[in-house]
């Protein structure tokens, strides 16, 4: 049962890294794929009726982790206290930047937003970025299970750590180019004209970046946490992640060459889902890893919640979880086919 | 300075802001279920219009809304990571049904409802306000559920490390704490609906515009209103009350300002709590009327503050007594307002009697204030615990987090709303200045 709750809860944040990363890169990338008011308003018309619905995945990820696993919400959350308050706030702008921008035609108005838009999602990938490396380094947890991180120490993933060092500056960079990637095949899949065009050719630049990143970072997490990979090779998920992960990067290449960006799209997606189904094969069954030695890290098994609760939780997440995907194919259906801006200034 | 005060302070302050937003969208998805409904029946273009300017408010409070009540789930975690340990395992179920149950509902059909007007049939388009009007009220009960175990604790059990297990997911989901502060609650939120789309409506009225569609708000806001004004003071507000004092008799003494137990408690009208000796200063009763309402007969014994050890007494007595007489007064109030102006338009005269359409414009911030003081009067009587009976406020924070640093990002918040309601004002102007739009011209969509 408590297996059964880290692979939901690993799901729930892969959904929401695979669904909100397209409109979070879509935000990043924006500026640079269009230029002039209709252009940006075909991006927001692609990416406005999903990101709510994306975003949800975050708060029913975080509902799924605070029932199953009490402890690591408790510990996770209050330690990274600022940084999530920067989350909180970026959000914040991020979404009032969607849907307010169209509400006035007014070209400064638009503009502001724009910007709000682009700078809001770029620094949550960032963040998003960085927070998976904290997870992936270890936190420095206490006797009494609790932790408050600074923002940054001396820059080098070794204790005293804080959030920001040389290893998850890097991972939020990572992260960023990931998603602007993603981003850029959603767009060179929902959209047409210019700005298909820009956004398949950034697509390409960007996925050569990444796969020049990719065993720099892979190396670097060897150097930071040396017990994740040599767990690997017991591990058949990190395995089928890995495999998926290669597949779907060789299919973004191959489909932005033949201008197939559907598929790039979804090789996109499989690279992402790829390397989240890894890292958390090869994490488990540790939740929260604590510096130095691993002594007080929350698994799955000392989270907080019992076998009994769990059950109980899953009858309801077994009722929701085909619910909630169940609307995403209509929301997907309802929006069908290429974005465009609506002629009469209305909508997004 | 006491690191738990600033925990309070910023919830309270974050979670009021943010409830000003939902207690409209609640209400109005309601009636705009309602308008949809009405169109679709008789084809008539006049409903379907009104629900489109109703629709595009829903839109803009709907999205502020959305941007407030992220930090509200993270605050769990954040400020009270010491509560979220002890009781994630029974209410992250209620947070983690919200979230599958009612905010994916919410989010997938929004567009929809605001901007796809074009893209979907009529049906479809009632579809999404139906959907949208089921998530925000499913939504609502969750959080009403998770509260209400703040309130109530039923169906958890003491588990061998010291948190709270789930025991029954029914009697826990269930609470009948539950069941009657969300009639309240929902009740309360149709009644903002009612004030604001009518106060629009009386706008309109008296400024001579849009005269189908203004008499259609003013129609839809009184009839809601009155409905809503009666239902949320009675059977709702007066069984929430005998809920109160029945789990909370403590909470109810401070309420009333109630100092010495005995029986024929009289209810005070007017009058001033004095904490420090005591007594209630320049106070105006009705006797008896306490042990009736509480209770059901006027000689019931009502027991007052001293009956308890100050330990246990809510700690802020003054405020929890002026929040519930405020909330109690103007719930009567609006009793009259809506009657009266219901006579009128059964008479066909509201829409010519120019003091009473004056009274709805200026009326629409008053329910805010008295759901805020509602929700004051719930969580202030709760105090001095966070889950009732079990667990202190104090021993909920964040064990880690710092007075200095919780102000810090108070004052943070305090900026951001600052500037969040400025342009939520500009935009809601802008929609009330511009008016209903005719379908032919604004039909909305985002194709």
């Amino acid at each position: 049962m408590f297996d059964l709750w880290f692979a939901i809860v690993a799901v729930m944040f892969t959904a929401y890294v695979v669904l909100d990363g397209y409109d979070l890169g879509a935000g990043a990338l924006h500026l640079i794929v269009a230029k002039t008011d209709e252009e940006r308003r075909q991006v927001l018309a692609a990416v406005g009726p999903f990101w709510d619905a994306n975003e949800v995945w975050l708060l029913a990820a975080g509902g799924a982790l605070f029932v199953a696993f009490p402890r690591v919400l408790a510990v996770g959350i209050s330690g990274f206290y600022l940084a999530i308050f920067l989350v909180i706030w970026t959000l914040i702008l991020r979404a009032v930047a969607i849907e307010f921008r169209s509400h006035v035609a007014d070209e400064l108005w638009r503009r502001f937003w724009d910007t709000a838009f682009a700078v809001a999602s770029t620094l949550l990938a960032i963040l998003w970025g960085a927070a998976v490396g904290n997870v992936i380094r270890g936190l420095p947890l206490d006797a009494g299970g609790w932790f408050a991180l600074t923002l940054f120490t001396s820059f080098r993933p070794v204790p005293p750590v804080g959030i920001l060092d040389w290893y998850t500056v890097l991972t939020g960079v990572f992260a960023l180019v990931a998603l602007v990637g993603h981003g850029a095949t959603y767009l060179a899949w929902r959209t047409a004209g210019a700005v298909h065009d820009r956004a398949r050719s950034l697509a390409r630049t960007v996925f050569v970046v990444l796969a020049v990143l990719w065993p720099l970072v892979t190396l670097a997490t060897a150097v930071v946490n040396p017990m994740l990979l040599p767990a690997l090779p017991g591990r058949p998920f990190a395995w089928l992640g890995l495999l998926g992960a290669i597949a779907g990067l060789v299919t973004v290449f191959v489909a932005l060459g033949r201008d197939r960006p559907l598929a790039a799209f979804l090789g996109s997606a499989a690279w992402i889902v790829g390397m989240l189904v890894a890292t958390a094969a090869c994490l488990y069954p540790v939740l929260l890893r604590a510096v130095p030695d691993g002594t007080f890290s929350i698994t799955a098994h000392n989270a907080g919640n019992t076998a009994h609760g769990l059950r109980v939780a899953l009858g309801w997440w077994a009722v929701g979880f085909p619910i909630a995907v169940a609307y995403f194919v209509i929301l997907f259906h309802i929006h069908k086919g290429k974005a465009v801006a609506a002629a009469d200034g209305q909508g997004y | 300075m006491d690191p738990t005060f600033w925990h309070r302070f910023q919830f309270a302050f974050t979670i009021t802001y943010h409830y000003l937003f939902p207690q409209l969208t609640m209400g109005l998805a309601l009636l705009i279920l309602v308008m949809k409904t009405l169109s679709l029946r008789s084809g008539s273009e006049r409903w379907n219009d009104a629900a489109r300017f109703w629709i595009r408010i829903f839109g803009i409070n709907f999205a502020m809304g959305v941007v407030t009540g992220i930090p509200m789930e993270f605050q769990f975690g954040t400020n009270w990571a010491a509560f979220s340990r002890y009781a994630g395992s029974v209410v992250g179920n209620t947070l983690g049904m919200e979230g599958l149950f009612a905010f994916f509902l919410e989010s997938s059909f929004l567009a929809v409802l605001v901007w796809g007007e074009r893209r979907v049939s009529r049906r479809g388009h009632w579809l999404a306000a139906l959907a949208l009007f089921l998530g925000s009220w499913l939504s609502g009960y969750f959080i009403v559920a998770t509260n209400a175990f703040l309130q109530h604790p039923v169906g958890e059990a003491m588990g061998a490390d010291g948190t709270l297990q789930l025991a029954s997911f029914w009697q826990f989901v269930l609470n009948p704490w539950a069941l009657l502060q969300y009639a309240h609650t929902m009740v309360a939120s149709v009644v903002t609906a009612g004030f604001v789309v009518a106060a629009v409506g009386a706008y309109y009225t008296l400024r001579r515009e849009h005269g189908e569609t203004a008499r259609a708000f003013l129609t839809t806001g009184v009839i809601a209103g009155l409905v809503a004004s009666v239902l949320v003071a009675f059977p709702t507000g007066d069984r929430q009350a005998k809920l109160v004092a029945r789990w909370q008799p403590v909470s109810l003494a401070a309420m009333e300002g109630r100092f010495e137990s005995g029986p024929y408690a009289a209810i005070t009208l007017i009058g001033q709590p004095n904490v420090v000796e005591h007594r209630m200063d320049n106070p105006v009763h009705v006797p008896g009327v306490l042990s009736f309402l509480a209770f059901g007969t006027f000689h019931s014994n009502v027991p007052g503050l001293e009956a308890f050890p100050t330990n246990l007494w809510p700690d802020n007595i003054e405020l929890l007594y002026y929040a519930f007489h405020i909330m109690a007064g103007l719930g009567t109030l609006f009793i009259l307002l809506m009657a009266l102006a219901a006579l009128q338009l059964w008479r066909k005269r509201l829409h010519t009697s120019r003091p009473l359409l004056w009274a709805l414009m200026l009326a629409f911030p008053f329910p805010y204030i008295a759901n805020t003081a509602g929700w004051l009067t719930a969580e202030l009587g709760r105090q001095p615990w966070l889950v009732y009976g079990m667990l202190r406020t104090d021993e909920g924070a964040s064990p880690l987090v710092h007075s200095g640093t919780v102000l810090f990002t108070t004052i943070g918040f305090a900026g951001i709303y600052l500037a969040l309601g400025l342009l939520f004002v500009h935009l809601i102007t802008r929609e009330v200045a511009h008016g209903p739009r005719p379908a032919a011209a604004g039909e909305v969509s985002h194709v």
